[in-house]
């Protein structure tokens, strides 16, 4: 059973990282470059922090899957990343947005973690700033801001509705210099397979290149994944097409712990699916949500009239009635579901009748048509782009969409998994957001972990190890470890086959978000249980993969990250039916209160669930820690 | 990389000699405008205009060296850059070609340039060396006695009755040929093609281009090739049409072409 | 009016370019497409030719892609002789097809420059990019080290024209546009949203020497104002930032002549 300490720093929690990084050990500056880190993935998280550790003298590499960094996900997010700078003296304060987020986390995150985050949020603004990161700004030069859901304040910085590829594109300037000047060596298009464990400890990696097949052995002192959400499981998400989780589910079948797997987050405001072609799913950001009310008819029988032909009186504005003090700000997972309740009783509208009403006519006349589009210009072009309507004249239509997980490997307070020398950062860990994440704090955590908290942990644990004692690639873990990779090559092209991969993803998709979706029940996850290993035989029975293993073959990327899915999205289902109770995201239709809002246990559910791998056939297991909240009175969340 | 460096080197840097250049060169055809519009005048304003240019003497020489220099950079820059150009579009090319929205006159640059190259060679043999239709170059035929004083802004520059080269007549014999004259209505045609985007490019090339003004220089752009066109054409049109007639006291009055022709 | 979108099928053709690998000979080939949602962006529509071939034994065709709503800028198919197809403004992966005829005949290319050698038929390698961006493309500042933000005040005018520039997703289209294969208006998104902003300052004539200097070096062609490459930029870069930068570079290049320590210290 894996040990998991969270190494929290002893005192106040305000005073835990201060004090933490003052008693944290350090490397000798002429030891640093005897030192090699591997950097896995450059989205926000890594190329912060294979930046940073460049910067610092450590031999960095860092690896990505995309043909450069700057196509990592982190680009598409639009709305904005929050930050306690309190410039808006709306009364924001490092307190609260510790607190917003906690409460946001429906308290299922880790109070210091999180505290860390609401103080460094302050660097990142700065950091970025000095940059060049073109924020959007006020009239006298200064910094703008909006605000978001799930917070009474406004504290979200943002560049139009493009946030996340300006810090994107920061981070991979920050990158690119270190590269230029030789700190980071920067291998593109080269994914990451599996993880090497020696002794006990992550001594390295093994890619395959994409381009030119070649399968290669990297050791290195430390290893950081910095991989992104894995919401792919479900096959239609907001999520780019190439977003997987290869590279934490093959180091959690080397002992990584994953924790709270469950929990993901569904955005309320995305575009409807339209067809079964469709391979993705658009987010309008939630920043809509500032300025566009959400509503369906009162009555059925109006879903498919014309919009503009329904009175205001035969409108319900659902989310202003239920909480008026949040309205359409509400938290996603509240809003999310809310949503889902009215298509159920009926009254969604659209083609499909999975769809509600963002209306912008309300702000249309009272900021008028300028302004609006100055604010969301770009997403009604997207929406134009994609549908072929006008949101300025008709409403948006929007639907949940999965859009971000929560869970990811476990990693103690310093960000370091269960295994030695295994940091993860971004999305792909667990940390801080609970079971649900709040608007614009993904971007803030990406950038904290990879800017301000690992290049000190790093130095921590490598002062732990002698200078130069990196394994050989000779040694037989590197073999074993690139023969499973091979392995898995083989079998993939091996297989001859009936059904391309994306039946198989596909058929993922519905069994995922029709049991462990918005809603989950005890008895859809025990089918879901079943239908997925049988699923899984099947692709490896049946799934075709054409071509060759030393070329690009995309069928061949494909195949082995949806092998992954398959085998994630049972963890993921297992994780849903033992968390017997609803918090967040993670909603078991068993557990409500009569409002239907989400029905904690804390008594017997105030845990991170880490699930260990145990081998092929055999149940993994589950490992808790516990949460202690010091600061922060657990309550149930209200946000009416 | 030095200055040198980065003007001759590097892609902008050539640009900036070829806009530079182009100036220069669109600075010489406005003035070798304004010079050759004084056919429509009395002969003593393009022969006292002409006896002026060359008593300047060294000076001439400078400005001719200049031109040259001018020249060679501005050609030398278009095939440096059209090399790079063609090595950058590597071997394979596109199945289908099309623009999108580039002017007309900017995607035929190194076709009008050519041309004009070559009738510039031309015109020079013609009428500045005298290779080309020698026997009625200036300088084989008799000399003009001016009839009154030539001023240039005011300042006297020849004296009635100073006999000088008769570049009048030599004007208006080579325009009494159709092939020439067709061939200068041709050239200038596409020279102002040429500087219709030549013209405007400049402003890019400088650095000194904005969006705010762009319509404004688009129309002086406009104008001025148009009075450039017409300008130029007027000479060979008015002469080979005979609308503009020979003015008295000078060889081509005298002698008209069918006469010379005839005489061996 | 519940959904303005037509729900018609139509059927087309696509040529596609088919190429085995880097340097290997290439050709068109055809592949039918029946009963097209119009609905369906382009790149779903060779998701399903795909997995047809795939089914019926051949190699699918390899075509980068990724976001898939036109902000990551890995998708870069050059339709019917534009870089992105026939609408203005938009990735290959927005480019739906109610934009195509029934029965057309749809040519799609990989973005072509020497520059850009292809990977494999619609993929060819960009990574020139990044190394025009290792070359210059960053404000030198240390983690760490940066002043309070709003310390440095920049004016909204400057901050939204930067923002302009920042808009470029690095996808090549004005590459493949350019008649020329000039990178210029890439480096002129880069240098002017740096250059506009008071942070990039004090690195402003270091970089835009370096940034243009390397895209030489990489083989890219110079730029004749055409405008092809912001016509067909999916962000509508706008070709006033080329002029930026050629009176940048300009006065980098005077001013690292004439002015004793001029290089990287220059600020207005
Ligand atoms: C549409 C959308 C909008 C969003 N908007 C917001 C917002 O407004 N505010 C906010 O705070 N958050 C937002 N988010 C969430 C946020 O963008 C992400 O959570 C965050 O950017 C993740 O960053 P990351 O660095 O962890 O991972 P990513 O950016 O996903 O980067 C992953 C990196 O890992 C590499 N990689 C992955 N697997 C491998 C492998 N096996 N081998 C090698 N390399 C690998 C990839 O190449 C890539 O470089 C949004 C998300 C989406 C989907
Ligand atoms: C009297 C003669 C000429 C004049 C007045 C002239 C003028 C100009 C001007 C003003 C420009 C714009 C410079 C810039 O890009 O900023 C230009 C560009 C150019 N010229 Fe000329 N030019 C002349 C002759 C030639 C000749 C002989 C050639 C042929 C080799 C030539 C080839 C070009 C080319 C290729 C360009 C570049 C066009 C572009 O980049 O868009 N020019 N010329
Ligand atoms: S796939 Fe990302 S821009 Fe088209």
């Amino acid at each position: 059973m894996a040990k998991l300490d969270s190494r929290i720093p002893p005192g106040p929690l305000a005073e835990k990282w201060r004090r933490h990084k003052a008693e944290i050990k350090l490397v000798n500056p002429a030891n640093k470059r005897k030192y090699e880190v591997i950097v896995v993935g450059a989205g926000l998280a890594g190329s912060s922090a294979a930046a940073t550790l460049g910067e610092l003298g450590y031999k960095v590499r860092c690896f990505v899957f995309h043909d450069s960094p700057r196509r990592a996900h982190s680009i598409a997010a639009q709305g904005g990343i929050n930050a306690a700078k309190n410039y808006q003296n709306d009364g924001d304060s490092v307190y609260r947005l510790f607190y917003d987020t906690v409460k946001g986390g429906d308290y299922r995150s880790r109070e210091a973690n999180v505290h860390r985050l609401a103080e460094v949020s302050v660097n990142i603004i700065d950091q970025c700033a000095a940059q060049g990161v073109p924020f959007a700004r006020e009239y006298g030069g200064l910094l703008a801001n909006r605000s978001f859901g799930g917070a009474q304040v406004s504290r979200t910085f943002y560049a139009r509705g493009q946030t996340g590829q300006q810090l994107l594109l920061g981070a991979y300037s920050a990158l690119s210099r270190t590269v230029g000047q030789g700190l980071v060596q920067l291998h593109a298009q080269e994914e990451m397979c599996d993880l090497v464990v020696i002794g006990g400890q992550a001594k390295g990696i093994i890619t395959r290149n994409l381009v030119t097949g070649k399968v290669s052995r990297w050791a290195a002192d430390a290893v950081i994944l910095a991989t992104g959400g894995y919401g792919n499981v479900f096959n239609l998400s907001t999520y780019a097409r190439g977003s997987n989780a290869t590279a934490i589910w093959r180091a959690y079948k080397r002992g990584a712990c994953f924790a709270n797997p469950c929990y993901t987050q569904i955005h309320p405001t995305c575009i409807p699916v339209s067809g079964d072609y469709q391979s993705k799913l658009t987010l309008m950001s939630e920043s809509l949500r500032n300025d566009g009310r959400i509503w369906v008819p009162k009555r059925k029988e109006d879903c498919k009239k014309d919009p503009a032909t329904i009175a205001e009186e035969d409108r319900d504005y659902y989310l202003e009635r239920i909480y008026p003090s949040f309205g359409n700000l509400a938290p996603r997972d509240i809003s999310s579901r809310a949503a889902k309740r009215v298509c159920d009783e009926g009254r969604g509208v659209g083609d499909s009748g999975l769809g509600v009403y963002l209306d912008f006519s309300d702000a249309i006349k009272r900021l008028g048509e300028d302004t609006v589009r100055e604010r969301y210009g770009n997403l009604f072009d997207i929406y134009h782009e994609i549908t072929n309507e006008n949101a300025y004249r008709t409403p948006m239509r929007i639907y949940p969409a999965v859009h971000y997980t929560m869970g990811g490997l476990w990693v103690d307070y310093n960000l370091m998994s269960n295994l030695p020398g295994l940091f993860v950062l971004g999305e792909a860990n667990f940390s801080d957001h609970g079971a649900n994440r709040l608007g614009a704090s993904a971007l803030m955590q990406g950038l904290a972990d990879g800017y301000f908290v690992v290049p000190y942990t790093v130095g921590d644990y490598l002062a732990s190890q002698k200078p130069g004692s990196r394994p050989s690639t000779d040694a037989p873990e590197f073999k074993q470890a690139e023969d499973n990779v091979t392995s898995i090559i083989t079998r993939l092209l091996g297989a001859k086959g009936t059904h391309p991969v994306s039946h198989f993803h596909k058929r993922l998709g519905h069994i995922m978000w029709q049991y462990c979706g918005m809603a989950r029940t005890r008895e859809g996850l025990e089918t879901a249980l079943k239908e997925i290993p049988k699923l899984r035989e099947e692709f490896w029975a049946t799934v075709k993969v054409p071509g060759s293993a030393d070329t690009l073959n995309q069928s061949l990327e494909v195949a082995g990250r949806v092998a992954d899915f398959l085998e994630l999205g049972e963890l993921m289902c297992r994780d849903a039916l033992t968390r017997e109770e609803s918090c967040g995201c993670h909603f078991r239709e068993e557990y409500q209160h009569p409002d239907g809002e989400c029905k904690r246990d804390d008594a017997n559910f105030a845990h991170v669930a880490a699930w260990e791998y145990q081998g092929a056939g055999t149940d993994p297991l589950r490992n808790v820690e516990p949460l202690v909240y010091e600061a922060i009175k657990m309550s149930m969340r209200n946000y009416k | 990389m030095s200055l040198i460096g980065n003007l001759f080197c590097s892609t902008v840097g050539r640009k900036f000699l070829m806009a530079v250049t182009g100036l220069i060169l669109v600075g010489f055809v406005i003035g070798h405008l304004v010079g050759n519009l004084q056919i429509f005048g009395h002969p003593d304003s393009i022969n006292g205009y002409a006896q002026f240019l060359h008593s300047l003497g060294p000076l001439l020489w400078i400005t001719r060296i200049g031109l040259l220099i001018a020249a060679v950079i501005h050609i030398w820059a278009a095939i440096a850059l059209t090399r790079t150009n063609a090595q950058a579009r590597g071997a394979q090319h596109y199945g289908v070609n099309r623009w999108i929205r580039a002017p007309f006159a900017s995607r035929y640059m190194r076709l009008t340039g050519f041309v004009v190259l070559a009738f510039l060679a031309y015109h020079l043999a013609q009428f500045t060396l005298g290779y080309a239709s020698s026997a009625t170059f200036k300088g084989h035929l008799p000399e003009y006695t001016m009839a009154s004083d030539f001023h240039i802004f005011g300042f006297p520059a020849v004296e009635k009755g100073h006999a000088v080269d008769d570049v009048y007549s030599m004007v208006f014999y080579g325009f009494q040929n159709p092939i020439i004259s067709i061939f200068y209505i041709l050239a200038v045609g596409l020279l102002t093609v040429h500087l219709l985007h030549g013209f405007q490019s400049v402003f890019h090339s400088f650095g000194w281009y904005s969006a705010s003004w762009a319509p404004a220089l688009r129309a002086v752009t406009i104008i001025f090739c148009i009075g450039f066109f017409f300008g130029n054409a007027a000479m060979p049109a008015a002469i080979l049409s005979g609308w503009l007639k020979p003015a008295q006291g000078t060889n081509v009055a005298a002698q008209p072409r069918t006469a010379l022709n005839q005489s061996p | 009016m519940v959904a303005g979108v037509s729900k018609n099928n139509i059927s087309v053709t696509l040529r596609v370019w088919r190429q085995a690998g880097p340097g290997k000979p290439g050709g068109f080939v055809d592949y039918p497409a029946k009963n097209v949602n119009s609905n369906m962006s382009i790149l779903e529509l060779l998701d399903v030719v795909n997995d047809e071939l795939t089914l019926k034994g051949e190699e699918p065709i390899a075509f980068a892609h990724d976001c898939r709503e036109g902000i990551c800028g890995t998708c870069s198919l050059m339709i019917d002789g534009k870089p992105h197809g026939p609408n203005q403004g938009v990735a290959s992966c927005q480019t739906y097809m109610r934009s195509f005829e029934d029965g057309a005949v749809i040519v799609i290319e990989p973005f072509r420059a020497a520059p850009f050698p292809i990977v494999k038929d619609l993929v060819s390698d960009r990574s020139a990019f990044d190394r025009i961006q290792q070359a210059g493309g960053f404000i030198t500042v240390r983690t760490g080290a940066a002043p309070d933000a709003n310390s440095i005040p920049v004016p909204k005018a400057d901050a939204e024209l930067a923002m302009d520039a920042a808009a470029c997703i690095g996808c090549g289209a004005c590459v493949a546009a350019c008649k020329n294969r000039s990178a210029v208006l890439f480096v002129a998104a880069k240098v002017s949203h740096l250059g506009l902003m008071p942070q990039g300052q004090p690195e402003r004539d270091s970089r835009v020497l370096a940034m243009v200097n390397t895209a030489d070096e990489l083989g890219f062609g110079s730029c004749t104002n055409q405008g092809e490459c912001s016509a067909a930029c999916p962000k509508l870069i706008s070709h006033d930032f080329i002029v930026r930068l050629n009176r940048d570079y300009l006065s980098a290049s005077f001013r690292s002549a004439f002015c004793a320590h001029a290089a990287g210290s220059h600020a207005d």
